[in-house]
C-alpha cells in the first residue's frame, strides 16, 4: 500500500542512525571504551602495597607517554598485596625487564596511572612477565598523618625549656 | 465501592490498575511479534517523526552547555574540561532526561491521542466484535515502538549535543580541540555511557506505557481524549524524574 | 432464500434480564428474542439503552440478573476464546462505521480474513471485491475511510460486517444522519442481506418509518422493558398510549415535554430559581 515503502525506509534510517549513535558513543568516547575484535598487547603484573584508587583502564606510562592500561586489579592474600596486570601495546616491545613501575597521580586532583621508569636490562618485559620494582601510591591521607607526626614531635621538643635545640635537618 | 476514594486509596488503584495494565500489555507482545509491520510503523511513528525536534533541542542544548560549561570552568581556570563537562552531563542526565520529556511531548501525546481517538470512534470496540484483540494489535505495537525508539532517539540527541557543546566550545571560546575530546576521553566511562542507555530504555518503557495506557482509558469523547493527552505529558514527566533520581542513585 | 417464519429457531434470546448500574436500573425484566432468518427491530425513544442491550447481546457486559443467549449458548461467564468464537459468526454495523483510519477500504473489509481467515492473498482479494461490489463500493477500494462520505463509510463497515459470512447481523442506528437516498440505499442492503444470504438481522433504530418497511417483528422499548412488540402493523395498531405516541412522534405524552421541574408560576413569581412559595 502507499505508505509502506517510504515508512519502512524512513524508518531503517532512523534505526540505523540511533545505534550509529550508539556505537559513537561507547566506543570513541570512553577511555576504554567497547573494543571491538581481540584487545591488543602484552599482559605484564606488577604487585603493590598500595594502590590507592588505581582503577581498571587507567593509564599506564613511560616518560609521560600513554603505552598501555591497567587491565585488571585484584588483591593476593598469600602476600597482602595488590596484584595489577597491566596490558602493553605490542610496538613497546623493548621494556627493560628491570624498570620499575610506580602509581602516581595526574595532576592534583586527578586519576591514578601507572609509571614505568627503565631499567638496563637487555632482556624486555614480554606476555607474563612480572615487573619486580614497584613503588606504591602516595596516599594523601598517610602523608598529612606523617607530616602532622613530625610537627608534633618538633613542637614536644621545644615545650618548656625553648628551644635551643636546632630544628632536626631534614 | 466507595465513590470517592481517598488520595491514598485512588494513588494505589492507580498504580494497581497500570501495573496490571503492564501485564496484559507484556502478555500480548509476543502475539504482536508476529506483525512486525505494525511494530515497524509505530517505531517510525514514535522514532523517526520524533528525530527532527530531538535533534533540535539536543543541538540547543550542547550549546548552552558549551556556553555554561565554558564559563563556569573558566572560573577556575579548567577550560580544557570541557569536553568532559559536556560529555557526562549529556550522556548521564541531560539526554535521558530532556530526550524523554521531549518523547512524552510529540510521542506520548501522539500516541494517546491515536488510542483515545480509537476508542472515541468504535474502533476498539469493532475490533472485539471482530474477535480480534485490541490489546495485541493496537496497544502492544505501540509500546513497544516507543521503548525502542527512545534509547536510539537518546544516542542520537547526545552526539548532536556533544556537536553543539564543541561548535561553541571550541568554534566560538576558542577551547583547544585536542584537549577537548582527549580529556573527554580521558573522563569518561563504559560505565556513564552503559547509565545513560540503561536510563533511556527504562524511561523509553514508562512514557510509552503511561501513553499507551491513558489512551487505552480516556474518555470515549473529544475532551476525554483531551484531557488523557494532558495526562499524558505530566504524568510522564513526573514518573521520567522520580525513575531519574532512583537510577542516578543506583549508579551511584 | 426468503425471511425465516415466525416460528423459526430463537438466535438471539435474551430472557427476563435486569441490568443495573450504580442505582439505576437500565433494564427491569427485559424479554427479547431474534429469531433466524427475520429482522428484528428494537426501537424506542433516546436513552432508553439501546446500545447498552447491544452491548449485552454482544458480550460486552453481564445482566445483573437474567440471561443472554446467543445461538444456544449463555454469553455470561463465557471464557475469552469461546466469546470471541461465538462473535466471529456475528458482524456488527456501528453507528459511526468504525472503520480502522489508518488503512483503506480494501484492507478494513479484509481485515477479519487476514486475521482469522489463514485464507491465501488471491482469495481474499476476490471475497473483498466481491462484498465492496455486493454493497456498490468495488471502485472505492482504494480510498482511505477520511475521504468517504458518511453513507459511504457505512456500506464499506457492511462489507466488513459481511465478509466472513456471518450467521448474525446487527445494526447500530444505520439510519441516523443520511439523506434519503444513502437511507433507501441501507435500507435496500439491509433487505437484501436477510432475503438473499438469509441473515438473521437486528436493527436498532428509532427510525419508526424506515424500520417498518423492513422488520419482520419489532420491540418497542421504554422504561426498561419492553411495552409493545409484534410485527410493525401491530405495533401501529395498538391502543397503548407508549406505542401510539412513539409510532406518531407525538410531542407531549407518556414520554413528557417538560423536564420535570417546581411550579411554573410560582418559579416566576418567586425569587430564587428553585421555586418560589406556593
Amino acid at each position: 500500500m502507499r505508505p509502506n515503502r517510504a515508512l519502512e525506509i524512513g524508518t531503517g534510517l532512523f534505526v540505523l542512525l540511533g545505534f550509529a549513535a550508539l556505537f559513537f558513543l561507547s566506543t570513541q568516547l570512553p577511555g576504554s571504551g567497547l573494543k571491538l575484535g581481540k584487545p591488543e598487547g602484552f599482559l605484564v603484573t606488577a604487585a603493590f602495597d598500595n594502590v590507592g584508587d588505581l582503577k581498571t583502564g587507567s593509564p599506564v606510562s613511560m616518560a609521560g607517554v600513554n603505552i598501555g592500561r591497567v587491565e585488571a586489579v585484584t588483591v593476593d592474600p598469600v602476600a597482602y598485596k595488590a596484584v595489577v596486570t597491566l596490558r602493553i601495546q605490542p610496538q613497546f616491545s623493548s621494556i627493560p625487564e628491570d624498570s620499575d613501575a610506580s602509581i602516581q597521580t595526574a595532576g592534583l586532583l586527578g586519576g591514578k596511572y601507572v609509571g614505568i621508569g627503565p631499567g638496563g636490562s637487555d632482556v624486555y618485559l614480554k606476555e607474563g612477565s612480572t615487573i619486580e620494582f614497584t613503588q606504591s601510591a602516595i596516599v594523601l591521607e598517610n602523608l598529612i598523618n606523617k607530616f602532622f607526626a613530625s610537627f608534633a614531635s618538633r613542637g614536644g621538643g621545644n615545650n618548656g625549656s625553648g628551644a635551643d635545640e636546632p630544628a632536626p635537618q631534614d | 465501592m466507595s465513590l470517592s476514594d481517598g488520595l491514598i486509596v485512588s494513588g494505589l488503584r492507580s498504580i494497581g490498575a497500570v501495573s496490571i495494565f503492564l501485564g496484559r500489555t507484556l502478555a500480548q507482545i509476543p502475539g504482536s511479534l508476529l506483525r512486525p509491520r505494525l511494530i515497524v510503523h509505530q517505531i517510525y511513528n514514535a522514532g523517526a517523526r520524533s528525530l527532527i525536534i530531538i535533534m533540535l533541542c539536543g543541538l540547543f542544548v550542547g550549546m548552552v552547555l558549551g556556553l555554561q560549561g565554558f564559563d563556569l570552568l573558566q572560573r577556575f581556570g579548567s577550560e580544557d574540561a570541557l569536553g568532559v563537562a559536556a560529555a557526562l552531563g549529556l550522556l548521564k542526565e541531560l539526554g535521558p532526561v530532556v530526550g524523554a520529556l521531549l518523547f512524552a511531548g510529540r510521542a506520548g501525546t501522539a500516541l494517546t491521542s491515536e488510542i483515545g481517538l480509537m476508542k472515541a470512534t468504535d474502533q476498539l470496540t469493532a475490533m472485539r466484535m471482530m474477535a480480534v484483540d485490541p490489546m495485541r494489535f493496537v496497544v502492544a505495537p505501540r509500546f513497544l515502538g516507543g521503548l525502542i525508539a527512545l534509547p536510539l532517539l537518546v544516542a542520537v540527541f547526545n552526539v548532536v549535543g556533544l556537536f553543539g557543546a564543541q561548535l561553541i566550545g571550541v568554534q566560538l571560546m576558542g577551547v583547544d580541540p585536542g584537549a577537548f575530546w582527549s580529556q573527554m576521553q580521558g573522563a569518561v566511562e563504559l560505565d556513564d555511557v552503559t547509565e545513560g542507555v540503561v536510563k533511556s530504555i527504562v524511561f523509553g518503557a514508562a512514557c510509552s506505557l503511561i501513553a499507551v495506557y491513558q489512551g487505552y482509558h480516556a474518555a470515549p469523547t473529544a475532551e476525554g481524549v483531551g484531557l488523557a493527552t494532558t495526562r499524558t505529558v505530566v504524568n510522564s514527566s513526573v514518573l521520567t524524574l522520580l525513575l531519574d533520581y532512583i537510577l542516578t542513585a543506583r549508579f551511584l | 432464500m426468503g425471511a425465516g417464519s415466525r416460528d423459526a429457531e430463537v438466535v438471539v434470546d435474551v430472557h427476563d434480564v435486569d441490568y443495573v448500574v450504580g442505582r439505576r436500573a437500565i433494564f427491569n425484566g427485559l424479554g427479547i428474542q431474534a429469531r433466524r432468518g427475520r429482522i428484528t427491530a428494537i426501537m424506542g425513544p433516546s436513552g432508553t439503552g439501546k446500545t447498552t442491550l447491544l452491548r449485552l447481546i454482544t458480550g460486552q457486559i453481564e445482566p445483573s440478573r437474567g440471561t443472554v443467549q446467543v445461538f444456544g449458548r449463555t454469553l455470561a461467564g463465557l471464557p475469552q476464546r469461546e466469546l470471541f468464537g461465538l462473535r466471529r459468526r456475528m458482524g456488527m454495523l456501528f453507528q459511526n462505521g468504525a472503520l480502522l483510519t489508518d488503512i483503506s477500504v480494501f484492507e478494513n473489509v479484509a481485515f477479519p480474513l487476514r486475521e482469522h481467515s489463514g485464507l491465501p492473498e488471491p482469495l481474499i482479494r476476490q471475497l473483498v471485491l466481491t462484498k465492496l461490489h455486493a454493497v456498490g463500493l468495488r471502485g472505492a477500494a482504494q480510498l482511505m475511510p477520511a475521504e468517504l462520505s458518511g453513507g459511504m463509510a457505512r456500506r464499506v463497515a457492511l462489507a466488513r460486517a459481511i465478509v466472513m459470512d456471518p450467521e448474525l447481523l446487527i445494526y447500530d442506528e444505520p439510519f441516523v444522519g443520511l439523506d434519503p437516498i444513502s437511507m433507501g440505499v441501507i435500507l435496500r442492503l439491509i433487505k437484501q442481506m436477510n432475503e438473499s444470504l438469509g441473515i438473521t438481522s437486528i436493527v436498532v433504530s428509532h427510525d419508526v418509518e424506515e424500520l417498518s418497511r423492513v422488520a419482520h417483528d419489532s420491540y418497542l422499548l421504554s422504561e426498561g422493558k419492553v411495552v409493545a412488540s409484534g410485527t410493525p402493523e401491530e405495533l401501529r395498531a395498538s391502543n397503548l398510549e407508549v406505542v401510539r405516541q412513539f409510532m406518531e412522534g407525538i410531542a407531549d405524552g407518556p414520554v413528557p415535554f417538560h423536564y420535570p421541574a417546581p411550579d411554573y408560576f410560582g418559579q416566576l413569581l418567586g425569587d430564587s430559581v428553585a421555586g418560589g412559595s406556593r
